[in-house]
This record gives structure tokens, C-alpha cells and sequence, in this order.
């Protein structure tokens, strides 16, 4: 068990290991996902009330469940970082923020698509939508703030507080659409009764948010990879690395 | 555990149920101002202001829409079932507008408690289905959640 940890605090064997999962998972997630995508543009049946539009569901809600479980990544891997001084949680809180926003980004654009057809609207200040909002400005947030500082160790602390105060807007986002009035319906899948969501729709999604995990982790695997070799660049592993690859 | 590493926990921790403590306050001093707009039975019960801009939210009740023949105006009543409000509106509204669904009206009230609408939002619910199982719900008797009577 512990060996397991000391392993996870060592460069090299992060970088091996992240190697060989990512080259079976990342040509795996990218066919998982055109096969999803031609599942729910091509068989999953259209809507009763909305008819095609909601297919954009497909990427909505997937981009915007994976954004909000990155966030815990970050926030968790910045107090792991606080508490233990790993640096490996550092680099991933710190690879964890831009993939993050980026999904964030996406679920707000695709949020909008749809509420345009639906709604009539783009973009309305309900409590749903704004704290997905702050949510982006948190990414960004981390991002800024880990750039801001020129000591790094300083940053990652800074970086790891923004997170760990910022997680309470998480619960905040997932409950806005029961705690108020809104113009976002509620959600559609749910844990603790039958989901209000015929099977054949159902499935479709839920395959689909597993597929934006999988990409999720692959992006994060890559973008820390890539943060590994910068930071160790003058260590003898990733001499020794480039001069094999040449 | 190491003392130093117990007593980052503790701050970690510290900050996590402080920063959450915070922002719950904040959020339940605001809880009435969070809202996207007042249900009818509270604009009925004269807590919407009167000459400002509101929205006032429910379902669009069954054959109460009224469409102008010769402009874009129509009239119809939002419900909560235990209060309703008239709306009038001229324009188009959005394709899922219907009797028998949400729909969030954002205008002011006149004396006559009704609402001079000049903007009407759509609110779908959270119940998706193929059309054929929504007919067949509809041909066994059970009209599916939400649909309107006039699509």
C-alpha cells in the first residue's frame, strides 16, 4: 500500500506508467467517443417535445458532470500537495485547471446552443448557469494564480486554497436547480429513484459521460506528462529518455 | 501522523468547513433573490412589486392561450395551481411554448395585476422520452409528464 504511494512521489515511474496506460485508454476513449457519437446522432430516437435538438444533451451534460468532478481532482490533489508536500499532486492540480476550464467552457457554449431552440434564450442569470460560471472563473482562477507567483512552491499553496475554498460552489451547482426557482429543469438522472428518462435515451448518456472520464484522464495523464518532463528536464531519467528517442 | 502533517490537515480542513460555512450564509441570506422569478400564488399575494420588472414563472393553463388574428399578441395565464397570473406578450415565442407547460414571462404588472410580458422564456422539464412511447402513454391513458394538450 505505501510502496504504492512512495512509487506514485517518483517521476519516472509516474511517467512509465502514465505511458502505458495511455497507449491502450487514449485510442480507446477516441473511438469510444465517435462511436458514441453516432449512437446518439444516428439511433438514439429524437424527443418527444424537443425533437433533435436535444442530442446536444450528449456532449452537455457529460462536459459538465466531468467538469465539476475535475474540480474535486484539483482541490483534492492541491490539499494532498498542502499536507504531504507531494509534488506529484502538485503537477496534477496544476494540469488538472486548464482541462477543467476547458470543459467548463464547453458546457456553457453547448448550454447556450440548446437554450436558444428550447428556452428562446441564450443565457439567462439563473442560479444554475451563474454558478457554473463561477466555476469557470475558479479555473481560471488557478490558472492566473499559479503564473501570478514566480516562487512555485508558493504558488501551488496559494493555488490549493483558491481550490479548497472554491470546492463549496460544487454542491452549490449540482443543488441550484432544486434550492431555486430556475429556468434549468432539474436532473434527469437520478440516484435514489427511477430516472426520469426513457432507457433508450438513458443509456446513451451514461455511456457517454464514462467516455469524457476516460478522455478526461487521458488529457490530464498528457498535459502532466508533459508539466513532468519540463519540470525534470536537467534529471538524468529524462536525459536518458531524449537520448533514446533520438 | 507526522504533528506538522496532522496540523496542515487541520487547516486544510479548517478552510474547506469555514469557506463553506461563508458561502452558506451568503447564499441563505440571498435565498429569496437567487430565484429566477416568483411563482404566481406570491404574485397574487401582492409580494411582486408593481411597475417593475419581474418574471414571474409556472404552467401556461389549458386553453387559456389567445391569439390576436391580425398582430403577434397573445394572452394566456400562468399557474402555480394555487395562484394564476395573466400575461400578455406581442412577439414570437419560443417552439416549445405550449398549454399544459412551464414558461417564464419576464415583464412588469400593471394596476390590473396583469403582466405586460416582453420577454417569454420556455422552461422544459426534466422527463425525455421517444414520440412513440409518449403515444403510447398517451393511448393507455396516461398522459405523459408535461405534455400539452395542443401539440
Amino acid at each position: 500500500m505505501w510502496s504504492f504511494f512512495h512509487k506514485l512521489g517518483s517521476p519516472p515511474w509516474l511517467y512509465g506508467i502514465s505511458g502505458s496506460i495511455l497507449r491502450w485508454l487514449l485510442p480507446a476513449s477516441i473511438v469510444a467517443l465517435l462511436a458514441g457519437l453516432a449512437w446518439v446522432l444516428l439511433v438514439v430516437p429524437p424527443d418527444f417535445r424537443q425533437g433533435n435538438s436535444y442530442r446536444i444533451m450528449y456532449i452537455h451534460v457529460p462536459t459538465a458532470v466531468v467538469s465539476m468532478a475535475g474540480y474535486y481532482v484539483m482541490a483534492i490533489a492541491g490539499a494532498i500537495h498542502l499536507i504531504w508536500k507531494m509534488k506529484m499532486a502538485d503537477v496534477a492540480m496544476k494540469c488538472a485547471a486548464p482541462i477543467g476550464a476547458a470543459l467548463t467552457f464547453l458546457a456553457l457554449v453547448t448550454g447556450a446552443i440548446w437554450g436558444k431552440p428550447t428556452w428562446g434564450t441564450w443565457w439567462v442569470w439563473d442560479a444554475r448557469i451563474t454558478s457554473v460560471l463561477v466555476l469557470l472563473f475558479l479555473y481560471l482562477g488557478v490558472i492566473a494564480l499559479y503564473e501570478a507567483f514566480d516562487n512555485k512552491e508558493a504558488a501551488s499553496r496559494a493555488c490549493a486554497v483558491l481550490s479548497l475554498v472554491g470546492m463549496v460552489n460544487i454542491p452549490i451547482i449540482y443543488k441550484s436547480v432544486d434550492w431555486w426557482y430556475s429556468l434549468h429543469q432539474p436532473a434527469s438522472i437520478k440516484f435514489t429513484s427511477e430516472s426520469t428518462m426513457d432507457a433508450s435515451m438513458l443509456y446513451p448518456l451514461l455511456y457517454m459521460i464514462i467516455v469524457f472520464y476516460a478522455l478526461y484522464t487521458c488529457l490530464l495523464l498528457l498535459n502532466m506528462r508533459a508539466e513532468l518532463l519540463d519540470r525534470e528536464r536537467s534529471k538524468g531519467w529524462v536525459r536518458a529518455l531524449l537520448k533514446g528517442s533520438r | 501522523m507526522h504533528p506538522v502533517r496532522k496540523r496542515r490537515l487541520m487547516i486544510v480542513l479548517f478552510i474547506v468547513l469555514f469557506s463553506s460555512v461563508a458561502v452558506g450564509l451568503v447564499v441563505y441570506g440571498l435565498s429569496g433573490n437567487i430565484n429566477l422569478f416568483y411563482p404566481p400564488a406570491e404574485v397574487v399575494a401582492g409580494k411582486a412589486p408593481v411597475g417593475q420588472s419581474i418574471r414571474v414563472g409556472g404552467m401556461v393553463v389549458d386553453g387559456s392561450i389567445q391569439r390576436a388574428s391580425d398582430s403577434l399578441r397573445v394572452a394566456f395565464e400562468l399557474t402555480d395551481y394555487s395562484g394564476t397570473v395573466p400575461v400578455v406578450y406581442e412577439g414570437i415565442l419560443p417552439d416549445l411554448f405550449d398549454e399544459g407547460q412551464g414558461a417564464v414571462a419576464a415583464g412588469q404588472l400593471d394596476a390590473n395585476g396583469v403582466l405586460q410580458a416582453t420577454e417569454i422564456l420556455a422552461k422544459h422539464d426534466e422527463n425525455y422520452m421517444p414520440p412513440e412511447v409518449a403515444e403510447a402513454l398517451e393511448a393507455s391513458g396516461k398522459a405523459p409528464p408535461g405534455a400539452g394538450s395542443g401539440s
